[in-house]
């Protein structure tokens, strides 16, 4: 080949091309899509145009505080690289027929998070909907003894336990109230005036994995009945 | 038959000026392509041990659970990142620009200031792949390097990309080679597929699933705008080279170029079928990846019908052994990504091994196998002596061959029905697991092959490295079968 400006052209333009067809379009329709009620209703003005329902939530909502922390825990460990975070539309894949979220996951759900964590594997379940499935202190008990050792909940996983998020120490006077409750006679549990309390940052890991629900509807994407 | 050309010593050219402006331009590139050698042979060590770690871990979680710095998803994540800009991308440097050297014909200069950007780079990999252990790690996949390490990589890319832009700038002769296409395309594409995937993933972050988009835009073009033109560049050096007659169609390599440039970069899409972005961008990545047919196709029959009569030389020749393994490579592992971007295919593999199988199959039994090859190539040249031992040759080519088949069967076969599995609701997701633990222990059985052969190359390697003066005195180039054959077909 001897038309230099045509080679360089040519790989200039082959990237150029990928990079506004994919990312800039991508970014022109979703950037500037923003929080939203469940439901929309004809605007005063413009009966055509549908706008948002005053006085109604807004979603989706932002996470706070301690969950945000345990975010931060979520990705310093990579716990996306065996558990995604999206659920696939009812027919294509058994997601929704497994319990992972009561509907698919749309582009919307994902605007108020500054690391968006999709996640491609699935060695472990799809967490989208984690904390609409093990919810309130039942849900926060059987996650801290999970993430200790996942085999005390869930025998034979092959999750690594992350016991290194927690500290046995010995009992002083009475048992602490956040120490872990053991399945009795359970192998995993320790020493006989020992206990086993969550450091902060697998406070702050539980607190994210049980802030992670799916429980509004969006006018694009509605919670069937 | 035998064209007239064919030689088994590496220093015959045609005539002795050709021969001495050659062996110029391999001294002014002699230093930072050994640095860059021994870094990618030193990270690749490395990220076989993390491989191993994680391959065990999968399957045995408690295999040294207790320490934090050591659990799955970062000794995963070390482990992809010392291989891909570690290993992958050394190599890169130490052949990719001394294949451009030798096509442009100009000696490299001020080659102290590319040996320096090489430090550099590596420096900056080292704190990155200790900050990943350590905690700070993105979670963002193939872009895990925390932030306090990524602008010294991007700045030390940019010193060496430039370095063989240069060479271009100052080749001589008219004619430019396909090789150089290629890896003049892939310098300049890779700096802007990381800074651009940077600046928009971690540094001002756009906004929702676009960071995901943008994401597996970067990933995906890292294989198949980095790593896959380089491996095709030195694939099309070195079969005219070894073999001494030209590539078969000078009008394929065109087609297969530009079809590449112009369908890779969009492929990378289908790694989000079925997620929460718009159809319209997956239907796109749907029909490029398709479209990926064309050039795997293109240069599959230029490469096989220019080795075409010749299948002895190659089995004979440790450089084409290699290459020609990666060329096959190529066209399976593509043609096996293009029907994985289907949507009812796509549907049961994604999420699974199947597809770690796959990145793996690409990387190595293609990307890697290539780059073996041209070391096994460039270094008797850069060093002026002989690989020291054949048997160590096949120990690595077996070990490799051996190992990366077990892999891709194993991963693949287990995430095929893995897949299956996860599509039926009834079977419990527990059982899904357990039942993917045989193909997990066939994947550590397979490391041990690699490891294997991984420790034959080292060894050849720093044993010609150390004792290059004894092994000057050797007759002829080391082939892979004993003299008195080779004299019999010669």
């Amino acid at each position: 080949m001897k038309n230099l400006p045509l080679l360089f052209c040519g790989i200039f333009f082959a990237l150029a091309f990928s990079f506004v067809g994919l990312i800039l379009t991508s970014h022109i329709q979703l950037g500037s899509l923003t929080q939203t009620t469940e439901t929309l209703v004809p605007s005063d003005d413009d009966p055509t145009k549908m706008v948002v329902v005053e006085g109604d939530p807004l979603y989706p909502s932002q996470s706070v505080g301690l969950a945000q922390q345990g975010k931060l825990e979520y990705i310093s460990l990579g716990c996306m690289y065996c558990h995604s975070q999206q659920i696939r539309r009812a027919d294509f894949g058994a997601d929704i027929d497994r319990g992972w979220g009561p509907r698919q996951s749309v582009a919307r759900d994902y605007i108020m998070q500054d690391r968006v964590l999709l996640g491609t594997m699935r060695t472990g379940p799809d967490l989208t909907h984690l904390g609409g499935r093990y919810a309130g202190d039942a849900g926060r008990d059987w996650n801290h003894l999970h993430l200790y050792n996942p085999q005390i909940v869930s025998k034979g996983s092959t999750m690594p336990p992350f016991a290194f998020l927690y500290e046995t120490r010995k009992i002083e006077n009475n048992v602490s109230k956040d120490a872990l409750v053991f399945p009795p006679g359970s192998e995993y549990g320790p020493e006989e005036g020992y206990e086993v309390i969550p450091t902060r940052r697998a406070v702050a890991l539980v607190e994210y994995l049980l802030s992670l629900k799916i429980n509004y509807s969006l006018p694009e994407a509605v919670i069937p009945e | 038959m035998m064209p007239k050309s064919y030689n088994y010593n590496p220093y015959s050219s045609p005539s002795d000026a050709v021969k001495a402006e050659l062996s110029e331009i391999d001294a002014s590139i002699r230093s930072a392509a050994i640095f860059f050698v021994i870094s990618a042979i030193g990270w690749l060590m490395l990220g076989t041990i993390f491989a191993l770690l994680a391959a065990v871990k999968s399957h045995s979680p408690d295999f040294a659970g207790a320490y934090e710095f050591l659990t799955f998803g970062r000794v995963r994540s070390a482990h992809l990142n010392s291989m891909a800009l570690g290993w992958a991308s050394n190599i890169i440097f130490a052949v990719g620009l001394w294949i451009m050297a030798r096509l442009c014909r100009a000696p490299i200069q001020h080659k102290g200031i590319l040996l320096i950007a090489g430090i550099f780079w590596n420096i900056g990999l080292t704190v990155g792949v200790f900050g990943i252990l350590g905690g700070d790690m993105t979670s963002v996949e193939w872009l895990e390097i925390p932030r306090y390490a990524t602008p010294l990589l991007a700045f030390s890319y940019t010193l060496i990309g430039v370095w063989g832009v240069i060479a271009f700038r100052f080749r001589k002769g008219d004619h430019v080679y396909v090789s150089q296409w290629y890896i003049l395309a892939a310098l300049f594409w890779f700096p802007w597929l990381y800074v651009v995937a940077q600046v928009m993933i971690i540094w001002f972050p756009v906004r929702g699933v676009v960071q995901s988009v943008t994401n597996w835009w970067f990933a995906h073009n890292v294989l198949g705008l980095w790593f896959t033109p380089m491996a095709l560049a030195t694939a099309y050096y070195l079969i005219p080279k070894v073999l001494g007659r030209p590539i078969y169609s000078y009008y394929l390599s065109v087609l297969g170029f530009w079809s590449l440039a112009i369908f890779y970069n969009w492929a990378g899409i289908h790694h989000l079928i079925g997620g929460p972005i718009p159809v319209w961008l997956i239907s796109a990545g749907i029909v490029a990846s398709v479209m990926m047919v064309i050039p795997v196709i293109v240069v599959g029959i230029n490469h096989h019908m220019s080795i075409l009569g010749m299948h002895k030389q190659v089995w004979r020749s440790p450089t084409l052994r290699f290459v020609v393994f990666g060329a096959i490579s190529y066209t399976l592992v593509s043609l096996i990504g293009s029907s994985m971007a289907l949507r009812t295919v796509n549907e049961i593999t994604h999420f699974t091994h199947f597809t770690v199988g796959h990145a793996h199959h690409g990387v190595y039994a293609f990307f890697t196998m290539i780059m073996f090859g041209g070391v096994y190539y460039m270094m008797p040249r850069l060093l002026k002596c002989e690989w020291p031992s054949a048997g160590l040759i096949k120990i690595h080519f077996w070990g490799c061959a051996i190992g990366i088949t077990i892999m891709v069967v194993a991963l693949q076969v287990g995430g095929w029905i893995q897949g299956m599995e996860m599509k039926n609701a009834e079977i419990p997701f527990l059982e899904i697991v357990q039942n993917t633990i045989p193909w997990l222990k066939a994947r550590s059985v397979s490391g041990i092959f690699l490891t294997a052969g991984h420790c034959a190359f080292a060894l050849n390697l720093f044993w010609m490295l150390f004792a290059a003066g004894a092994l000057r005195a050797k007759e002829g180039p080391t082939l892979l079968v004993n003299k008195e054959k080779v004299n019999s077909i010669v």
